[in-house]
This record gives structure tokens, sequence and C-alpha cells, in this order.
């Protein structure tokens, strides 16, 4: 019997993939993706079947991880936010020339609108990129059938298949029914080409002409796959192309049914063919797609000149920005709906770090040495902590990408910054700042590492951290002096102690670390509710 | 038949609490269900909101159109105002009359008040005084789900009940019965304002 769930468009990739037989989940906590591996985490078929669901250090092990898992024959589920795909686009761009042996997906989850990223980069070009298939469910019912048949359709074409979603389908909840065909897992078997996952110019020159002619039968597959479909419609004024979740915004605007031809896209390569034909009907093709313009950019060589598109680069849609019901009927033709406006006594209310939370303490007595050095510079890293921008604390200068407080601090210190002052979190220092401070070890840098450690993965909500009682240990292991790894606690009652320890260190003329650690409040009153 | 509900607050409030009840309720009916949440950073202390769209039809969007929004339901004052663009011109606002200020620019509760009574449609509660008069001060969002079952067309109180005994069980009969007061509560409110 058919059951029906609730789910979260990432629960419902989670719980489609452990239909599909998965023997590992491989990921790095990352909003709007988190919740896939937690769903699996807490799941009762993961402890049935031992499925895999430990959190990695970065992107890249988790990729890798997985990898090894495919190679092996089984199952594996890859999981990130859109900037983890940089994190592991060496290994991710690998595994296209090493195929999948066992089903491999990557789900990447975009957001647009950066409500909690640092860009709105759109993952379906990595996917053009590697000449790897893309699956881009438009709901959340289609993303649990969708996760379904790419893993039949990455092992049936021997390619990882990389699932684009975005924050707002992540994010959202709907009914998914799902069967009771739970499927078994994969047994160990090992690939039937073993020489490809040996990339050396040898292998991978063969591989690569492979891969070309297999990216077209990737678009031949798209052409006549179920989840792309060519609808016909009376009014040929118009012709629309809606990939992913831009399809309901479309649909939105028309309960009763759109009067125009309407290509859904929700599998690439992009099929050409079905583009063609939309185009034999419409002069004008409007292009509707959540993220970067990737389908818009790729028509202007499928068409003729006399074919108008339409689209965000033409300014028919915004060029940035997430997609909604009302941003597409101005280029639908259709009028603004009247609206109250928006209210003027409202005051913004932006995120902030949490009363009594321990990074609060650290920038407060980071803040009082520093007014004694006026040529410091302090770089900070990607976490709850980089709230320590806004007032009142004012404290970083520069946030870039996961582990760049360090190595930017070394390249500052170098150029004649001092003090350089680096701060991470301790998640972010084991996900890709060990390697930085490595480099600091090295070199014998000028720097001050300060890691506030809060012995979680804080900003996403409390995962595992990969390091977690053993920052010292591997802050010596790398080769800082132990007289130089201080440990402090974070509290107001400490500031003393705190503000003398920063300042022997940043008065040291060398790669020192200064931990500073106590428990995020948000998992502690989880930690205290619990007993 | 169709309802879209507009949930606001700040983080940590509480307002997936409500959601997740009406959506247990919705599921039960049968009903289709659209829920658009916010996580990550936005969580901490800031303003968030939640689109709760329910309907006896299948839904394309995850997002309410702005003037869509038939109810706005909200635990703090000035965050109902966030929202108006959402609002229907025949909308309804619900919401908490305790203001959470933690921002050093908070406007005059007058003006906030003032503002929110230019709406043709506004049931003011306040949800903090009445959850605490109940021996329950993390109740106020069920004090605040009451006042607002009584002007939701799609789903009866007794199912929203129901939803309630259902997702707070795991957590014990003592819960679920101080939940349900609050619930009885808010729902007498709304009546004595209309």
């Amino acid at each position: 019997m058919a059951q029906k769930n609730l789910l979260l468009g990432d629960e419902a990739i989670a719980l489609g993939a452990l239909h599909a037989g998965l023997s590992g989940v491989y990921a790095y906590p990352g909003t709007p993706s988190t919740e896939i591996t937690e769903y699996i985490q807490l799941h009762p078929l993961t402890r049935e079947r031992n499925v895999h669901c430990k959190w990695s250090a970065n992107e890249k092990t988790a990729m890798e991880e997985a990898l090894g898992m495919s190679y092996a024959g089984k199952r594996a589920l890859v999981c990130f936010k859109h900037v983890g795909l940089n994190v592991c686009a060496d290994p991710f761009m690998g595994s296209a020339t090493t195929g999948a042996n066992g089903g491999l997906v990557i789900a990447s989850c975009d957001d647009p609108s950066m409500h909690s990223s640092q860009n709105e980069q759109d993952s379906r070009f990595y996917g053009a990129f590697a000449m790897m298939p893309v699956f881009e469910p438009s709901n959340q019912e289609e993303a649990y059938a969708m996760t379904r048949a790419a893993f039949d359709y990455s092992e049936k074409r021997g390619i990882p298949v990389l699932m684009r979603m975005t924050t707002r389908m992540a994010h959202s909840r709907a009914v998914v029914e799902s069967g009771e065909d739970i499927r078994e897992q994969n047994t160990l078997h090992y690939p039937e080409k073993p020489r490809q996952w040996v990339t050396l110019p040898v292998n991978s020159r063969v591989r690569n002409r492979q891969l070309i002619k297999d990216y077209a039968q990737f678009e031949e597959d798209a052409v006549v796959s179920p989840f792309n479909r060519l609808t016909d419609g009376p009014d040929k004024r118009l012709g629309i192309i809606a990939c992913g979740i831009a399809y309901n915004y479309l649909m939105e605007n028309y309960p009763d049914g759109c009067p125009y031809p309407v290509l859904k896209i929700s599998q690439y390569p992009f099929p050409r063919e079905l583009a063609k034909k939309l185009a034999d009907w419409c002069q004008t093709i409007l292009v509707m797609e959540e993220g970067q313009p990737l389908v818009e950019e790729r028509l202007k060589g499928v068409y003729p000149t006399a074919i108008t598109i339409k689209g965000r680069l033409d300014g028919s849609l915004p060029r940035d920005g997430e997609l909604s019901p009302e941003v597409v009927r101005p280029a639908l033709g259709l009028p603004a709906v009247e609206l109250y406006p928006a209210s003027e006594v409202i005051a913004p209310r932006p995120p902030a770090l949490c009363q009594g939370c321990g990074h609060r303490d650290f920038y407060t007595a980071l803040n009082n040495v520093l007014k004694d050095y006026p040529g410091a510079r302090v770089f900070g890293d990607i976490g709850c902590y980089t709230l320590g921008w806004m007032p009142p604390f004012n404290s970083l200068h520069t946030c870039v990408e996961m582990g760049a407080s360090l190595t930017m601090a070394q390249g500052a210190a170098y150029s004649g910054t001092w003090p350089a002052v680096a701060v991470i979190g301790d998640s972010t220092f084991t996900h890709s700042g060990m390697t930085g401070l490595l480099d600091a070890v090295n070199e014998g840098s000028d720097v001050t590492l300060c890691i506030s450690d809060n012995l979680t993965t804080g900003m996403t909500g409390g995962q595992d951290s990969a390091g977690t009682g053993r920052i010292e240990a591997i802050c010596e292991g790398l080769g800082v002096s132990k007289e130089h790894i201080r440990t402090i606690v974070p509290l107001p009652k400490n500031y003393p102690d705190m503000e003398k320890v920063i300042r022997e260190e940043l008065e040291y003329h060398g790669v020192s670390v200064i931990v500073c650690r106590r428990e995020c409040i948000q998992t502690l009153r989880r930690h205290a509710s619990k007993k | 038949m169709k309802q879209d509900i507009i949930l606001a607050g700040v983080g940590g409030q509480g307002i997936l609490s409500i959601a997740t009840v009406i959506g247990a309720a919705a599921l039960q009916q049968g009903l289709y269900l659209k829920q658009a949440e916010v996580h990550g950073m936005s969580q901490r202390g800031g303003d968030v909101q939640s689109h709760l769209r329910l309907s006896s039809e299948p839904i394309y969007s995850d997002l309410i159109p702005r003037g869509g929004a038939s109810l706005i339901v909200s635990l703090e004052p000035m965050e109902a105002l966030r929202y108006v663009p959402w609002l229907a011109k025949d909308g309804w606002i619900v919401t908490n009359t305790t203001p959470l200020v933690n921002i050093p620019n908070y406007p005059e509760m007058e003006k906030v008040v003032a503002a929110l009574h230019q709406f043709p449609h506004v049931v003011a509660v306040d949800a903090d005084t009445i959850a605490k008069e109940l021996n329950n001060p993390r109740g106020a969002n069920m004090v605040l789900l009451g006042a607002m079952s009584t002007g939701l067309d799609i789903l009866e109180p007794e199912q929203l009940r129901e939803g309630i005994r259902r997702v707070f069980a795991r957590k014990g009969d003592a819960i679920v019965e101080a939940n349900l007061k609050a619930f009885d509560a808010g729902a007498a409110q709304h009546l004595e304002e209309e």
C-alpha cells in the first residue's frame, strides 16, 4: 500500500535513496542540504541495513569515500550545498572519468537569493563541465521518484548523476507517496572496465573520447525522459521553457491550465530536439530557470536568428535572485496584482549570535586587546562566528570561503600586516583549515590562529564536528610548538585571563594557536533536556 | 477550497510547531499541502517566516504569491507587519501583542499597534500572558494557533486539536493536555475579539 509522507524536498531525496537500495550517504553539513543526511541518520532502514551515515570532514573526502563505495559496486549518495561542489571539484570531475560502478548520485543544493550563502552559483554548469547528466526535480514527489531513477540511470549508463535542487524546494514540505517496493542493496562487485579507474593519461584519453560519445547518448535519453515534457497549447504567440521549480511558478499563474505550449525540463543535458519542436510552433520563447541563465545561453546556438529568446539575459526576468509566482508575471504578460504596500514602521531584524554564546565573549576579549594594535587585521571564516562582522562587534575584515582565514592571514603577514589574526571555528578548521596550518608552520608565519571551538557544527544546527576533543593534538601534530598552543574558556569572568593570553600570542613572532573553547549553547540546551 | 497562510515570528519562537500541527491535521484530512520553511543562518534571532498552503486541489508553487495570503499569523506584532504585501485585500492578521525586542531600533509600540489597526481584519491576542497564566509559558504558539483556528475555513478546530495530540504525543500526556488548554484559551479569545 502506498504510504503518504509529509516531507521536505531534502527528505524526499533521502527517502528515495534509501528505497533505491542505498549503502552509504557521505556529506558535510551545509544549508540547504543538511536535512538529507539527517533524515537518513534517523531512518530505521539505515540501522537495519547498516547504511553508512556519519558526517565526513569535508565535501572532498565525502565525494571520494562515495566514489570508493561505487567502485565496490554499491549505491552511494553524496550531499552538500552548492559551494561544497567547489571543494570537491577535483574528485567530482574525476568521477566523470572513472564513471560509476554502483549507482552514484551527487545531490548539490543551490541557494538563489543567497538566504544562507556567499554566492548563487548554479550547479548545472558543473554537470555540463564534467559531461555528466543532471536531474532537477520540480517538486517533492518528483524528487523522490527522480532520486530512485537517478540510481538506476547511473548504473545503466555507468556515470554519476548530479541531482540539483534549490533552497525553496529543499526546505519546503509536501505530501510524497512512497511505495512498498524497497530495493535490495547491491552486493560487492567490481567494475567491468577497470582501466578507466586509473586516470593515467594513457587511460583517460581513451575514456574521454568515450565520455564525449556517451554525452550525446545522455542527451538522447533526455529527449525521451518522462521527466521532460513538451505540452502543446492553443496560444502560439509564446512558447515557454520552464526548468525545475520554475515550472511551478509558471503553473501557479494558470490554475485552469497554461494557454501557451510549455517544455518542462528536469533532466539534462538539455534536450535540443524538444526545444526545436517548440520553436516550430512559436516565434518567441521565454526561458524560466531558477539560478543562472544556463539554458537561455545554450539556446542561442540552437535556434535560427528569427526566433526571439526571452529570459534573464534580455531583462524579461530579473538577472539574479530567486523566482516566485509574482516575479514571473510580467514576462507572461499578466497584470500586476494589487498589494498592500510594505509597512514603513518595521525595522530590519538581522540574524545575531545567541545571547550567552561563547563567540560573543571571544570577540569582546579580542576587541579589547586589538584597541592597542591599530595595524591589526582579522581574517574570518565561515560559520556562526561570521556574524562577528556585524555590530556590536565589527571584529572581522574578511570572510571568503571555508578555510580562507588562516591562509589569507599568512599572505597578508608576508606582505607586512601585523598583527595578522585568523578566526575559524572547530568544524571549519578540520574541514579545510588544517592544511593551511601546515603551510604556516613550514613557513614560520607570524600569525595568530584563534579556533573558536564550540564542540559542534553550529550554524547548520549542531552536527558532530570531526575534530572534537583533539584540536590541540591536531595542531601539535602539524608542528605548532606546544608553548604556543593556548586554551582559554570564553566567559565574562575570564576576560582578564583571555586578554593576557591573546596579547602574549600576538607578541610572539611565529605561529600561535589560541583554542577558545565552550560548548554551543544551543547544543548545551539540547543535551540538558535529554538528561 | 484553498487557504494560504503566512506564519511569522523571530527565530526560536516556535512558528514551525504551528506549521507542524496544521500539517498533521491537513495530512489526516487528505488535503494537498506545501510548507516552505526557513533554515540556517536566518534562524539565529532573525526574522523567520513560513509559507503554508492548504488546498483540496494540487498546489504548484511552494511560495504564496504576494497579495494571496488569506491569513498572516505572527508570534510578534512588528513581524506581522513585515509580510503585509503578501496579505490579500480581504485577508486577516492574527498576531501576538507581546513584542520581542532584540534590536536597538525597535519602533515605538504605539506606532506598531496603530499600523496594525489600519488593516480591516486584525485579531490581537496577548498570547504570552495567556500562556503564562496557564503555567505553559512555551505554549504561546498554541494560544495563537487557537486564535487563528476559527478563521481557518479549510480545517475544523477539532481536527487541529487532533493534530496537537499527534504531534506532541511522544512528549507525554501532560504536554498534550497543556497545549490543548492553550489552544482552547486562544480560540476563546478570537471569538471575544470578533
